[in-house]
């Protein structure tokens, strides 16, 4: 910390002295070469961060026969919808996934969001007396908890979640650090407010839900998102605790396909075609454009929260 | 005390009944499985249930590190965290820099949403990019080496190149979520400061290294911080994705958090895998605490609590 405050202090000094050094170089060539190797750079990462995107569409597209003769290219060979007529011929596997992933998506983010603003509300109310210590009770789970083992016990023997869809759910539900984001964005709201609503004689239940809540859009969309990224993304929890293949949610359904035949030939045999004709690895690949659809769709709109929420974040309270 | 507690809750009550359903939740979630770190001791049988169970003393962590296995899963969990915490770390921190020096505003723009898109992708997702890059038959990276005229290698026979391959695809998915938490900290830099420094004749290179890194120091020991707090903690995820289920890669990629996925899955060893997760779970927080204090008391600025 000492020798940040001095270099910033000691700015013109160390600037000067180093410009000396690199007197030859105009700020001009500088700056062009720093151009250079910054576009550069972030092109490449750029590009990095789409390729396996593209390669995972353009596979999609690809007849069979093609990759199993010239295996998986960048840009397709040639196009073809055979994959995509195979899942669409009998969508049952796919509409009943996404039904499951829709519902467990809707009804946590929802369910999780009011408790998660209202747990926000109090802990940042000035006048509650307990604040602190309520927060760190909730803040304690991030630093130390359980592990894999007991919380799987726990959750199988004692609170009977095997194979139950609440097991989707349930652990996502209530994260600490979505709370603390909330938290900022509760504090934002002006005291005075809530306490002339007070004296208006509003009770406290009806000061958050009528006064607060209206006023915490942003938040709740921005929480909102990543909860529902998260629960859309989730296949951990499934492929721990639930059994049944109809209540497989999307990306479970897929891991499932990716890794065992079996998954696959169910869909062939529900189709009609010879497993050994099923288009296997292009259907996979088709598979995951189909569950990824939806992201790729929202990406543009949704980002400004993402963004403003990680911001946040980052920002200690 | 207890009484000012009561006398509270009389006061305030619509206050703490809004918040008990969080704390029933958190406790129930959270709080009760932390007694089940005791199966550490104990030889679990599922009819006894975790209470019921015969203590067994320390047994289950003698057979874990005389196993071997214990010291490997500990060595890879904390080798894995460090060589993913420098990389994406360094590379989030290069890419911040850079975009919030571009000023081709579009382009900017574009570039940012694309870096930040991976982390938008399932990890389920990013199993099947693996397995399309590198698989022996119709990987698109053996397809180039045909092209070239080479020879195919068989990636999933050497375990030497999946600490890189780990590695990189980390840094693939959250470079771009990391460097909008320090694009966000650059931002906050004093814009009198950069204009001075320009006034002064300092080139960009000096700017960066005398006015940003030092403004954005507490930013990168933040996240160091709550990185070190996770040293034991293998992302499960992310290794049970790309790595999946190949005996050959356990020597070179088992992390703790697969291990104990492991024996869950076939039900095997349960005693040996709750002292890994007793272990896990004390070490972590014994480390976050006096990592903290530490910095705390070099700077109480910095620290996390």
């Amino acid at each position: 910390m000492a020798h940040n405050l001095v270099s910033r202090s000691g700015l013109s000094t160390s600037a000067a002295a180093t410009l000396g050094r690199s007197a030859r170089i105009k700020p001009n060539t500088s700056r062009i070469v720093f151009d250079l190797i910054g576009y550069t750079l972030v092109t490449l990462v750029a590009v990095v961060c789409l390729i396996p995107l593209v390669m995972l569409i353009s596979g999609s597209f690809t007849a069979e026969q093609t990759i199993r003769l010239y295996g998986y290219s960048i840009f397709p060979r040639d196009v073809t919808l055979e994959a995509y007529s195979v899942i669409f011929k009998d969508p049952s596997t796919v509409i009943r996934a996404y039904g499951v992933t829709i519902f467990v998506t809707a009804v946590g983010t929802s369910l999780g969001l009011f408790l998660l603003t209202m747990t926000a509300y109090v802990i940042s109310r000035k006048d509650f007396k307990y604040r602190n210590g309520f927060s760190f009770f909730f803040y304690f789970t991030t630093l130390f908890n359980g592990g894999m083992i007991s919380t799987y016990i726990f959750y199988i023997q004692y609170l009977h979640l095997k194979d139950n869809i609440l097991a989707l759910i349930l652990p996502g539900l209530f994260n600490v650090f979505y709370l603390l984001i909330m938290r900022t964005f509760v504090a934002a709201i002006p005291t005075a407010l809530i306490e002339s609503a007070k004296i208006d004689g509003a009770k406290e239940f009806r000061i958050f839900i009528q006064i607060v809540f209206p006023l915490l859009k942003s938040g709740l969309a921005t929480i909102g998102l990543f909860m529902a990224l998260g629960y859309w993304n989730d296949w951990y929890n499934a492929m721990l605790y639930i059994n049944s293949t109809e209540k497989y949610p999307l990306q479970y359904m897929m891991y499932n396909m990716l890794m065992k035949n079996q998954a696959l030939s169910q869909i062939a045999s529900q189709v009609g075609i010879r497993v050994e004709n099923m288009p296997t690895n292009s259907l996979k690949l088709a598979m995951a454009v189909v569950t990824t659809g939806p992201i790729i769709l929202l990406y543009p709109f949704v980002q400004k929260f993402f963004v403003k929420g990680i911001t946040i974040g980052s920002v200690k309270g | 005390m207890k009484q000012g507690f009561l006398h509270e809750i009389k006061k305030n009550h619509p206050l703490f009944i809004m918040l008990l359903p969080a704390v029933i939740l958190v406790f129930v979630m959270s709080y009760i499985p932390m007694s089940g770190l005791v199966l550490a001791f104990k030889n679990y049988r599922f009819d006894k249930g975790v209470f019921g169970s015969d203590w067994n003393g320390l047994e289950n962590f003698r057979y874990l590190f005389s196993s071997g296995t214990g010291w490997l899963i500990t060595k890879n969990t904390i080798l894995y965290n460090l060589l993913n915490l420098i990389t994406s770390q360094a590379l989030s921190i290069i890419l911040a820099v850079i975009i919030s020096e571009m000023r081709a505003r579009l382009y900017k723009r574009v570039v940012q949403s694309v870096i930040f898109f991976p982390y938008f992708v399932s990890w389920v997702i990013v199993g099947t990019f693996v397995y399309n890059i590198f698989n022996y038959e119709t990987g698109v990276m053996n397809n180039l080496l045909t092209a070239l005229g080479k020879e195919k290698i068989n990636v999933y026979a050497l375990p030497a190149v999946w600490p890189w391959i780990i590695c990189a695809f980390n840094a693939w998915k959250w470079s771009g979520y990391n460097s909008i938490i320090y694009i966000a900290s650059i931002t906050g830099i004093d814009e009198q400061c950069l204009e001075a420094a320009e006034i002064d004749g300092a080139n960009i290179f000096q700017k960066i290294w005398y006015i940003t890194f030092p403004s954005i120091k507490p930013t990168i020991i933040t996240m160091l911080l709550l990185q070190v707090g996770r040293i034991l903690r293998g992302d499960f995820e992310m290794f049970y994705q790309i790595v999946g289920n190949n005996g050959q890669l356990y020597n070179a990629t088992d992390v703790i958090d697969t291990y104990v996925f492991r024996s869950l899955q076939q039900n095997s060893n349960m005693g040996m895998t709750a002292a890994a997760t007793f272990y896990q779970s004390v070490l972590c927080f014994v480390i976050i605490i006096i990592v903290n204090a530490l910095v705390k008391r070099a700077d109480p600025d910095y620290a996390l609590f």
